[in-house]
């Protein structure tokens, strides 16, 4: 049988008090309190590097605080490792599946726990699953393979994992950014009615404010690692949370619209491209993108954005379909990207758009490094030169790196993709095709990626942003079509977007 | 109807069914420990190695206790330890199966052939085979169903290997570790150890299939005993999708391919004969080319795997 302490038959509270965490000279977290009464939804919200992990990562057990105590239902507690987490009935839900993808609901539900018998009689195991589930506020496929199901799915899985492992107090860490925004609100939802009805306690660590207006009883926010403040979120305003979490620092003002919309630049025209499984991940895909123009492609996370970039970016061959770039056919040559001056900010730029051993400046240097005043011949690199524009994008672009000679995968997320942000806009660009750029950057280097993307467009350049975010589509954006299953299902001007609709489409209704 | 003339040209599949169930116990048995090597994330090309390592190990003990038994149970303890040398090389930080594999294939070979040099003149005792042929009065039917003791334990291995990978934890656990090492962690499972845990298996599996090749098929202990075995075995896991029951069929499939070349000499075939030798190797040729593609990754494939990721 599952092990049952007393203390997590019912929802529990959990405080921590002065938590101190330092790794060398830097230190994580400084004296931070959280306090998450019983029965409550409490949100942690702080930008990246605020300390938020490092905060939960303490309560379970993954690190060990240098100072500060945690109290568990009034009894203070040493938590060694997550196992005696577990063993208090504490779990967490982390940002990327746990969840074997080969394997099966059901087989992930009882692998996870303590106590696997050596043999395994699915028969019974598959009743006590039932059994379980039928007291469950949502109903999973139990045999479907994990890799079958939706995203949705997928975390409340992960989420009756928890559950059936008898954990009532859930830490989710940002458990709805593979969601559309139904299917967040459905999950949130039935976490709600379960911490209303007294069963469970959850602390989420979000950066949604909208999830945190409904859902959320109380918020605490960090920034820098200390507590930048706390409160019901009743008596504050999205406007005041986003002030507590940045702080004083200066945002990118943003650009306004200007200019009109030129001729296509960018068509695509029945395109076709295969997965890596070589199943069809993008079909039929017909789409124009004219100068002075952001369209932007809404979807859930694995309906064939990723490909249509990858194809578009020269990184995966299409099965058949045309793209023209300014009425030129394009193969995703070398000689075509610099004649219609493409530029392209793919999704995770260090594994895609940068070579992690190399230093900053040759990482700049990718598109022109065998040109002049980079080559002389096109062959004689002069490394004076690439120092000299590097330099002078680190400043443009603020680039926080020791030199240009670092290598940029010592770099942070927000830094690289800076990097990459300063090679492809620095230039003269037609046609920008950008993929998640802002995906976990903090709210500066969001603000300066927005504000950039904003000014290609006003100097004439076609955007295509495909984006899982869709406020930051409909922020942005000119006209937000929505690609499900790997076609494009919906098209609509942005001024006149509604959000309803749009994640309708994007669940495939 | 008596004499082998007398059944003509239904000699050739005979003897290939017949050297099918032969040739194919080494092939079955390394592809069996593979699969599970793989299955648990990790490739061990070490197996050439390894099977040629046990061949030397189960001649040498069967030779010098007279138990081919023995033997059969030395060559696995010889295989389990090459096997361990495998994993735990490779659960260093930022080491190579791969590399480690090819070396420990050049080592294994080596080894062999030098703890082996005294055991080419002598003669082992040899694992028996049931007669499942005594029916017949035809020799070259009776021949071919000499089937040894080894190769019905391999048949019946494969399907509980299927049976203990889907019910049994420790089959679930290889699965877990082989499909995400970061989930396995988070359930506080250590990799290395289930690594090192599959990776002996295989190796012992792979032992147990070299005291095949030198305690009955050819049944003799010299440097060209194996011809390849142990490194097909490893393309035959990717052919049989990381199923061992399709490993069985496709041990079976390629014993037959290299039975074909000594069926057709056998009725006569003078010339052109070596071609059919070639058999097995050209068939993991076509299959590769067939079954893989770099546009998509292999279906089944552990996610683990280095060559996969």
């Amino acid at each position: 049988m599952i092990q049952v302490f007393p203390i997590n038959t019912s929802a529990f509270g959990v405080e921590a008090n002065g938590m101190t965490k330092r790794f060398g000279e830097f230190t994580a977290l400084d004296a931070v309190s959280l306090k998450v009464a019983p029965a409550t939804f409490h949100a942690l919200l702080g930008e990246n590097g605020a300390g938020k992990s490092t905060l939960v990562k303490c309560i379970m057990g993954y690190y060990q605080p240098d100072d500060g105590e945690i109290i568990l239902a009034n009894d203070k507690v040493t938590i060694g490792n997550p196992r005696v987490a577990h063993a208090f009935g504490l779990g967490m839900v982390y940002q990327h599946f746990t969840l074997v993808p080969a394997m099966t609901v059901a087989e992930n539900l009882v692998l996870a726990r303590d106590d696997v018998p050596p043999i395994v009689d699915w028969t019974k195991e598959r009743k006590r699953l039932d059994r379980f589930l039928s007291g469950m506020p949502f109903r999973v496929p139990l045999n479907a393979k994990v890799s079958a199901i939706s995203a949705g799915e997928r975390q409340k899985s992960e989420i009756l994992k928890q559950l059936y492992l008898r954990r009532r107090f859930l830490i989710l860490d940002e458990p709805t950014s593979v969601l559309t925004p139904g299917e967040a609100d459905e999950v949130l939802g039935m976490l709600r009615g379960m911490v209303e009805k007294g069963e469970l306690t959850v602390l989420m660590i979000t950066h949604k404010f909208r999830e945190v207006m409904a859902f959320a009883d109380e918020v605490t926010i960090l920034r820098r690692g200390k507590l930048a403040g706390k409160g019901h979120v009743k008596d504050l305003t999205p406007d005041s949370m986003a002030r507590t979490m940045i702080g004083a620092e200066e945002l990118t003002v943003q650009p306004g619209r200007a200019g009109e919309f030129g001729g296509p630049k960018l068509t695509i025209s029945g395109l076709n491209a295969l997965d890596d499984a070589g199943q069809p991940a993008v079909r039929g895909v017909t789409l124009s993108v004219r100068g002075g123009e952001i369209v932007g492609v809404a979807g859930v996370s694995g309906n064939g954005q990723r490909q249509l970039i990858e194809v578009l970016a020269g990184q995966r061959e299409a099965e058949s379909g045309k793209i023209l770039l300014q009425g030129e056919p394009y193969h995703a040559t070398r000689q075509e990207m610099r004649r219609a001056h493409l530029s392209v900010l793919p999704e995770e730029p260090l594994k895609n758009a940068c070579v992690a051993r190399m230093s900053v400046a040759d990482n700049l240097a990718f598109r022109e490094f065998d040109r002049a005043p980079y080559a002389t011949g096109g062959w004689w690199l002069n490394g004076a030169k690439f120092r000299d524009d590097a330099e002078r994008k680190i400043l443009r672009y603020k680039i926080r790196t020791r030199s240009s000679g670092s290598a940029i995968g010592e770099l942070s997320g927000g830094n690289v993709q800076r990097t990459v942000l300063a090679r492809e806009l620095g230039g003269d660009v037609s046609i920008l095709i950008a993929a998640n750029p802002c995906f976990g950057l903090d709210f500066a280097a969001v603000a300066q990626i927005h504000a950039e993307i904003i000014a290609a467009r006003n100097r004439g350049a076609a955007v295509l942003l495909v984006s899982e975010d869709i406020d930051e589509l409909l922020e942005l954006a000119d006209r937000v079509v929505v690609m499900f299953n790997g076609e494009l299902v919906y098209e609509t001007p942005a001024a006149e977007a509604n959000l309803t609709e749009i994640g309708r489409h994007m669940a495939g209704h | 109807m008596a004499d082998a003339a007398g059944i003509g040209l239904w000699t050739v599949p005979l003897a290939v069914l017949g050297g099918a169930m032969r040739v194919s116990t080494p092939f079955l048995f390394v592809s069996l420990g593979e699969c599970i090597t793989e299955r648990s994330g990790r490739i061990n090309l070490g197996l050439e190695g390894t099977l040629v390592m046990g061949a030397m190990s189960g001649y040498g003990v069967s030779y010098l206790t007279g138990s081919p038994w023995l033997g059969v149970l030395a060559a696995g303890v010889a295989g389990s330890a090459m096997g361990a040398l495998h994993a735990s090389i490779c659960g260093l930080p930022r080491v190579n199966d791969i590399a480690v594999g090819i070396a420990l294939m050049l080592f294994g070979t080596g080894l062999a052939f030098y703890l082996g040099k005294p055991l080419i003149e002598p003669s082992a005792a040899m694992l028996p085979s049931i007669d499942f042929g005594w029916w017949s009065s035809i020799p070259d039917v009776r021949a071919a169903l000499h089937i040894n003791v080894l190769f019905l334990i391999g048949v019946a291995l494969a399907p509980i290997l299927v049976w203990g990978l889907r019910t049994t934890k420790w089959g679930l656990i290889v699965r877990t570790v082989g499909e995400s090492a970061d989930a396995a962690r988070a359930m506080g499972y250590s990799v290395n150890h289930v690594r090192l845990g599959a990776t002996t298996f295989g190796g012992f599996l792979a032992g147990v299939g070299g005291s095949f090749l030198s305690l009955f098929y050819p049944g003799s202990w010299n440097e060209g005993l194996s011809s390849g075995q142990g490194i097909t075995a490893v393309a035959l896991v990717i052919f049989a999708r990381w199923n061992p029951m399709l490993c069985l069929w496709a041990s079976l499939l390629f014993g037959g391919a290299a039975a074909l070349g000594p069926a057709l000499q056998s009725v006569g075939m003078t010339e052109g004969y070596q071609l059919f030798n070639a058999a097995p190797y050209i068939l993991t040729l076509l299959i590769m080319i067939a079954t893989c593609s770099p546009k998509r990754t292999l279906i089944g494939a552990p996610a683990e795997l280095s060559i996969t990721k």
